[in-house]
């Protein structure tokens, strides 16, 4: 099955089983993400994103199930460094320098200093702060800290990218600039883009396809594929299409929030 | 000038505070030396004026204000430019400042073993929980018996083994070294969050790694805060352990010494309390010059 980059098969996540608190976070989730696709997961807060993300990078371990990343088992995937993650929060190490927070996977992966250096100011070159490296993250605005998470998650050209709410808490101009990044960024790269959003018009702008979760324990609802021509550009936003697929988006979520006030 | 000094600092960090802020600090230290030496003489007026008391009441003051037991501030430094005893050609000043320097040298090494050791049983207690568990009740109550009851033991323990006895001293002041140490390793060492360390496990990062790339310098505000308390508290140490054993040499002889004769020159006994003041802040401010150097970061939150 190696035609897939991720395939989650069966998958149930309980914590704390047994004890008084327990949660089933996620029940019978069944997915299958081809190489390159964009993928966005979209569903009320609490009904297990997050969850479905560290699972798919061997963070946390399913209850049952199986979680196959780029043809192996999750866990053996995160000790290949086949993914990287990037959060709502950059976490960057606040005692390193831009540059050397961008070069910390490869120097845990071994990377000798010349070319680690090299490599992390390609990245930065990327993301357009090739003039920020030697700036302390907090001598940053979010949105630049967002860019370094970014070019430190692909220094180490992973093959996969998991991003939880990477842009959640920016404000909406920041958000829209860094989409169109991600954007150039995923079609020269060609890297296969886990996204968790709560942003309706995020997931269909960016994504290839829109996963649709619905809460407590959480279930995929609906997968709707996103038929925009690429490459997305402002215009897209003003598709009719797009607003049709919104529309689309807004139904499998309402049919949702009917059932958990 | 303080302008351009203000514009031109592109790294504000702790590592390069512009020279105002260590002038305000400088003098935010002379001003309140200024108050204590003030209340110090407003105090010994006022009790002169009293006969003793409380203004208006028949209330003893708790200290009475004569020379005998608040001498004048310029006659305690008066006393530390004077012969150390009458024949003597050795000011008081050097001779408690060589005598400090001795005690100095036993604090350091305690503090040096003792925040040696306190920083690997954080480190060995954040690692596991069980060890926490273990240890920590011990390592508490280690702290809880009286250091005057510890440091005879210590001494007679050290002679009976034949060590010199500045490795008693140095043993006491590792004692009161390593406890805070070991709490804010172990604070420090856990407190990156979550996000972080998961980070770090999505890089497949080795034990190792987690620890030197991520929690020890996650830690190091936290060390270096336990650092500059240790830092006085081995001075205290020394001093208390030079009490027992018999060393001829050390502020805390000379403490012992100068107060055997308070009464005829209660000058001197200040004079070597003031002395070990100044080792405890210079003290601390060796530490605090080490952490500006070592701990680079800035910024809202730090
Ligand atoms: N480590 C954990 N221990 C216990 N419960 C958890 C843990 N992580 C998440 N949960 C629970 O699982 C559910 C899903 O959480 P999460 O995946 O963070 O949701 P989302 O990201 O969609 O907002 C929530 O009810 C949350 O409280
Ligand atoms: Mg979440």
């Amino acid at each position: 099955m190696a035609e897939s980059m991720v395939s989650i098969d069966g998958v149930h996540m309980v914590f704390n089983q047994g004890g008084a608190d327990e949660v089933t976070a996620l029940s019978g989730i069944d997915l299958e993400i081809a190489p390159g696709d964009f993928v966005s997961l979209i569903g009320p807060s609490g009904c297990g994103k997050s969850t479905l993300l560290r699972l798919i990078g061997d963070l946390l371990s399913p209850t049952s199930g199986t979680v196959t990343v780029n043809g192996k088992p999750a866990s053996r995937a995160r000790l290949d460094r086949d993914y990287a993650m990037v959060f709502q929060q950059a976490t960057l190490l606040e005692w390193r320098k831009v540059i050397r927070n961008v070069e910390l996977p490869l120097e845990i992966m071994g990377m000798d200093p010349r070319a680690r250096r090299a490599k992390a100011r390609e990245m930065l070159d990327l993301v357009e702060l090739g003039g920020f490296a030697d700036h302390y993250p907090w001598q940053l605005s979010g949105g630049m800290q967002q860019r370094v998470a970014i070019a430190r998650a692909l220094s180490f050209d992973p093959a996969l990218l998991l991003m939880d709410e990477p842009f959640g808490a920016l404000d909406e101009m920041t958000r829209e600039r860094l989409q169109m990044e991600l954007m150039r960024i995923w079609q020269r790269t060609g890297k296969t883009i886990v996204f968790v959003t709560h942003s309706i018009p995020e997931a269909v702008f960016l994504s290839t396809r829109v996963v649709v979760m619905s809460p407590r324990p959480g279930r995929i609802v609906e997968t709707i594929d996103i038929d925009l021509p690429r490459p997305r550009t402002f215009d897209t936003r003003e598709d009719p299409r797009f607003f049709e697929l919104l529309t689309q988006v807004r139904e499998a979520l309402r049919g949702v929030e009917v059932e958990v006030p | 000038m303080q302008d351009q000094v203000a514009i031109a600092r592109p790294l504000p960090g702790p590592a390069l505070r512009p020279p105002i802020a260590n002038l305000r600090k400088g003098f935010a230290f002379l001003l309140v030396l200024a108050c204590v030496v003030a209340a110090w003489e407003g105090y010994k007026l006022m009790a002169g004026a009293t006969g003793g008391r409380v203004p208006f009441t028949d209330v003893a003051l708790p200290v009475r204000g004569d020379d005998k037991s608040m001498p004048h501030v310029w006659d305690i430094l008066a006393a530390l430019f004077s012969p150390r005893q009458r024949g003597s050609d050795e000011l008081l000043f050097p001779f408690l400042l060589k005598n400090a320097l001795f005690t100095w040298r036993e604090a350091a090494t305690g503090f040096l073993g003792g925040s040696t050791l306190g920083f690997l049983l954080g480190v060995a207690f954040a690692r596991s929980k069980l060890l926490e568990r273990g240890l920590m009740p011990y390592v508490v109550i280690s702290q809880t018996v009286p250091l005057i009851a510890i440091a005879p033991m210590v001494v007679i323990w050290g002679s009976a083994v034949g060590w010199p006895a500045w490795v008693s001293v140095s043993l006491i002041a590792a004692y009161l070294t390593f406890f805070p140490v070991t709490i804010n390793t172990l604070r420090g060492l856990l407190s990156p969050p979550a996000t972080a360390t998961e980070l770090m496990r999505s890089y497949a990062a080795t034990p190792s790694q987690m620890l030197w790339k991520l929690q020890v310098p996650a830690a190091l505000p936290y060390v270096f805060t336990a650092l500059k308390v240790s830092a006085t508290a081995s001075v205290i140490g020394a001093i208390i352990g030079e009490l027992p054993a018999g060393l001829n040499e050390g502020l805390g002889r000379s403490l012992l010494t100068f107060s055997y004769y308070y009464i005829s020159g209660p000058e001197k006994l200040y004079g070597a309390i003031l002395v070990s003041a100044l080792l405890g802040i210079a003290f601390v401010g060796l530490v605090s010059g080490v952490e500006r150097l070592v701990v680079r970061r800035g910024g809202a939150g730090g």
